[in-house]
């Protein structure tokens, strides 16, 4: 019956690790914004061109 | 005869549009020199993988110059900028023309566009940007700038935004703890729930203590929000709907407590963390609600924050509020007039849509007073303040003391008086019962008084309003009506008289409509557009943007004769284009559009009548209204008369050259005869009347630009379901009140079980969430059903 106990103590320490994991994302700020992240990543960054191409707006 | 459109349409490159000269860079079109500017930018910046997301992703571009320079102000550049260091800062833009993956692109790569920009990210759904810049490279008002540049007009309003952790968050934290301590609450209840307690009892003891540990960050922190209500109602010696919740919550976990702690039962925590996550689930539904459709009210924000002031040579960038009488100002094309002025120049286009509602710009001449709230199109004309911001017309309008409407809700007042008496009745109950048990049986007696209170607890009934209107608000927003509050739904269910305004409401200047009758050729019209595209006049932009006929001819001997037409000569033609006596024509009788004729070399040719439309199916919307169509109220002459009599039901009154204090008048009469009024409308000009009716509702067709005195907005496509908006609301009611039923009824079934003593605290405790659970679901449930019954009747 041992076993329970650990077993208990296991399930409750996973626990509370994805409630402070969703606590730590809550107030880092992930759910702020669902949806662009997921627009973001599909952009792929082009390869810079010869760095006497790149111009600045003054 | 219609446009013969055999000329190729050329969209514009960038946003899509036609243009009235297609400029060109190597094979790529442009409508106007603002887009083309824009695509060059980005070309020379590498930047072109813009238009690689979506087609004709751009935002149409206009030439801006530095319009922003207030923004460097020290005052104004505190309100804006959210963090500040010498070289670092971060700021925040509000850019509502973002759309497409295509914005997102381009704006989080600003950094490419210029020095001192470190990082750029985009909030798509907020619609807006965060800039990381260093501001010893690029000053805010540059940055601005860059934005209006590349075309994503930043919207700058005074108020700061709200930073920080908003309170749906904080709930969501709470919510997220009381969740946690429910499901492990229930995982350790389950040997009590198999009937197992008698196997093993350290292991049940040891259960139970940890139930109660679980169970107390729910106690002290999420359900705390119920006890500081209770406790603040306390203090103002009233007793609010929180007071039997907080004492519910309150008698189940002490209860619970001591029955750990004294060892003689293992408690009913997993009801009270289950009661305090429904309970929650409910705020958080509501306030997501309330977020959702939380809008800008101050009309201020409207106004640009900034206007140019004439100081000596020099042009002074001046908060509005400071504007004094007589300062000079300097207005440029688009910019809305700040304050009631005189104009100094020889004359001006202002477009007072803002204020009246009415789309067609206004022709002010030298020394006549412009008000506040126009905007002006064309070339820049400089003005002397007449009056300052706060005294002119337009504030005194919205200063009306139309401002709150006091009406209390119902459903607040039935959750009240349940709140007030309910809690001393259960409360004298509980006493009562407690005193019987106590001769009787006093081994039982606080088990009888714990069920008593628990079951009591009208948790169902303060679920059942904020879970119908919340989701009857979600349903209404899918059909793009967006409702102030739940306490609009209640006032909708009750309105018998509509009212309407005309102009933007019943139809629309969206989509004018243009029509030609005679004979031109495909030639001939492309100089009629050649010669339209040189004038400012709004008729000759409707007719450049509508013939899609492209010439470059030249145009010799160009006259615009202001209130006649225009005139200039093409290939050795000479056109005139204007009012029927200019160009020599008869005039036509019956007016239900404006017209516009066309002469070639002293020929009447024919002429473009412009018009604008009816919505559709707005006279099936109108019908099934009938009795409760109360009038139309137009602040335009009566030129529409015959087109609006044809629509409205023959009972309608329908009035024109309403001013608004008119509008505001007439429905404060029909108020005083006990009347419950809707007024539908656009513009300013019926900001006093959308206030003084029960329910004011502003129809737009840019969700961008509402009006703020409305209670509701409504999308102009969607105005012919009014009537069934209606319905659905008057639907909403009916489910609130068979909702509050059902709760009532699960609380006096159980009461009287609990009072008996036949309910046990733990069938009690199950009864409640499952009672709280089923009156959510029903309630929504049924909202979802008569929407769906209700918006899929035939029209």
């Amino acid at each position: 019956m041992n076993i329970i106990i650990l077993l208990i103590g296991i399930s409750l320490t996973i626990a509370v690790v994805f409630l402070f994991f969703f606590l730590w994302s809550m107030k880092s700020g992930q759910f702020d914004d669902t949806y662009t992240p997921s627009i973001r990543m599909l952009f792929e960054d082009k390869k810079k061109k010869a760095d006497t191409n790149t111009k600045t707006i003054k | 005869m219609k446009i013969d459109h055999t000329a190729t349409v050329l969209k514009c490159y960038h946003c899509g549009q036609t243009g009235e000269d297609t400029l060109w860079v190597g094979d790529k079109p442009f409508c106007c020199y603002g887009c083309k500017a824009i695509y060059e930018i980005l070309q020379e910046n590498d930047l072109c993988e813009y238009y690689s997301f979506e087609s004709t992703p751009g935002v149409k571009g206009i030439l801006a110059d530095d319009t922003y320079t207030y923004l460097d102000e020290p005052d104004t550049r505190k309100k804006i900028i959210e963090f500040d260091s010498p070289d670092f800062a971060r700021v925040r833009f509000q850019i509502p023309s973002i759309h497409c993956s295509s914005c997102i692109w381009l704006l989080e790569h600003l950094e490419r566009l210029s020095k001192g920009i470190s990082k750029s990210e985009v909030n798509f759904l907020m619609k807006t940007v965060a800039i990381d810049f260093n501001p010893q490279q690029i000053k805010l008002s540059q940055l601005a700038h860059l934005l209006t540049r590349i075309g994503y007009f930043p919207r700058i309003s005074r108020e700061k935004e709200t930073t920080g952790a908003s309170p749906s968050k904080a709930l969501l934290i709470r919510l997220a703890v009381a969740g946690f301590g429910f499901g492990n609450v229930m995982l350790f209840s389950f040997p009590e729930y198999l009937g197992l307690d008698h196997s093993d009892h350290t292991l049940m003891r040891m259960f139970s203590w940890l139930n109660l540990l679980l169970a107390l960050p729910v106690f002290l922190y999420s359900a705390s929000g119920y006890f500081l209500s209770a406790f603040s109602s306390f203090r103002q010696k009233q007793i609010n709907i929180d007071v039997p919740i907080a004492l519910g919550l309150f008698a189940l976990f002490s209860r619970s407590a001591f029955d750990i702690i004294s060892a003689s039962g293992s408690g009913y925590l997993d009801s009270f963390t289950g009661l305090v996550f429904f309970l929650l689930i409910g705020r958080w539904f509501q306030s997501k609600t309330y977020e959702t459709l939380a809008f800008d009210r101050d009309f201020k924000s409207y106004f640009p924050l900034a206007v140019h002031k004439r100081v000596a040579t020099e042009l002074k960038p001046t908060v509005i509020y400071e504007l004094e009488k007589g300062d000079r100002i300097w207005i440029r094309n688009r910019e809305i007039i700040p304050a009631d002025s005189i104009l100094l120049d020889e004359k001006a286009y202002i477009d007072y849509s803002f204020v009246t509602g009415e789309s067609r710009p206004e022709k002010v001449l030298q020394n006549n007073v412009v008000y506040a709230g126009g905007r002006l199109n064309g070339q820049p004309v400089s003005f002397v303040v007449n009056k300052k911001t706060s005294q002119s017309h337009l504030t005194s309008l919205w200063n009306h003391e139309v401002f709150r409407k006091t009406e209390e809700s119902k459903y607040k007042k039935i959750i009240d008086l349940a709140a007030r008496k309910f809690t001393w009745i259960v409360m004298g109950l509980a006493l009562l019962t407690a005193g019987y048990w106590y001769f009787t049986n006093p081994l039982h007696m606080w088990l009888v008084i714990t069920s008593v209170l628990m079951v009591a607890c009208p948790c169902a009934l303060a679920l059942a309003a904020p879970f119908t209107y919340g989701s009857m608000l979600r349903v209404l927003g899918r059909y793009k009506m967006y409702l102030k509050n739940a306490d609009v739904i209640e006032r909708l269910a009750h309105i018998d008289a509509v009212v309407f305004d005309k102009t933007g409401t019943i139809t629309t200047g969206q989509t004018p409509e243009i029509k030609f009758t005679g004979g031109l050729s495909a030639e001939e019209f492309s100089w009629v557009k050649r010669l339209t595209s040189y004038s400012t006049h709004p008729f000759s932009t409707l007719l450049t943007k509508h013939i899609q006929e492209q010439a470059l001819v030249i145009v010799s001997d160009f006259r615009e004769l202001p209130g006649k037409g225009l005139e200039g000569t093409m290939e050795g033609h000479a056109l005139l284009i204007g009012s029927p006596a200019f160009v020599g024509a008869t005039p036509i009788g019956n007016s239900n559009a404006s017209y516009v004729f066309v002469s070639i070399d002293g020929e009447v040719r024919g002429y473009f009548s412009i018009a604008t439309p009816v919505r559709k199916d707005m006279k099936a919307m109108l019908g099934r209204l009938d009795h409760k169509c109360v009038a139309l109220l137009s602040g335009d002459n009566d030129s529409d008369h015959d087109k609006m009599t044809a629509l409205f039901p023959a009972h309608t009154k329908l009035l024109f050259n309403q001013s608004p204090h008119d509008k505001l008048e007439f429905i404060r009469n029909l108020q005083a005869q006990g009347k419950k009024v809707l007024m539908v409308g656009d513009g300013l000009n019926d900001a006093g009347a959308l206030k003084q009716s029960d329910v004011g509702m502003a129809v737009t067709d840019d969700t961008a630009l509402f009006t703020p005195a409305c209670d509701g907005i409504l999308q102009g496509d969607r105005i012919d379901g009014l009537d069934r908006f209606m319905d659905l609301a008057k639907a909403s009611t009916h489910i609130l009140k068979t909702a509050f039923v059902i709760s009532f009824m699960y609380n006096a079934i159980a009461l009287t079980f609990a009072v008996t003593g036949h309910l046990t605290p733990l069938v009690a405790a199950i009864l409640m969430p499952v009672s709280s659970i089923s009156v959510v679901g029903f309630s929504s449930l049924a909202v979802r059903m008569s929407a769906s019954r209700i918006m899929s009747l035939k029209k």
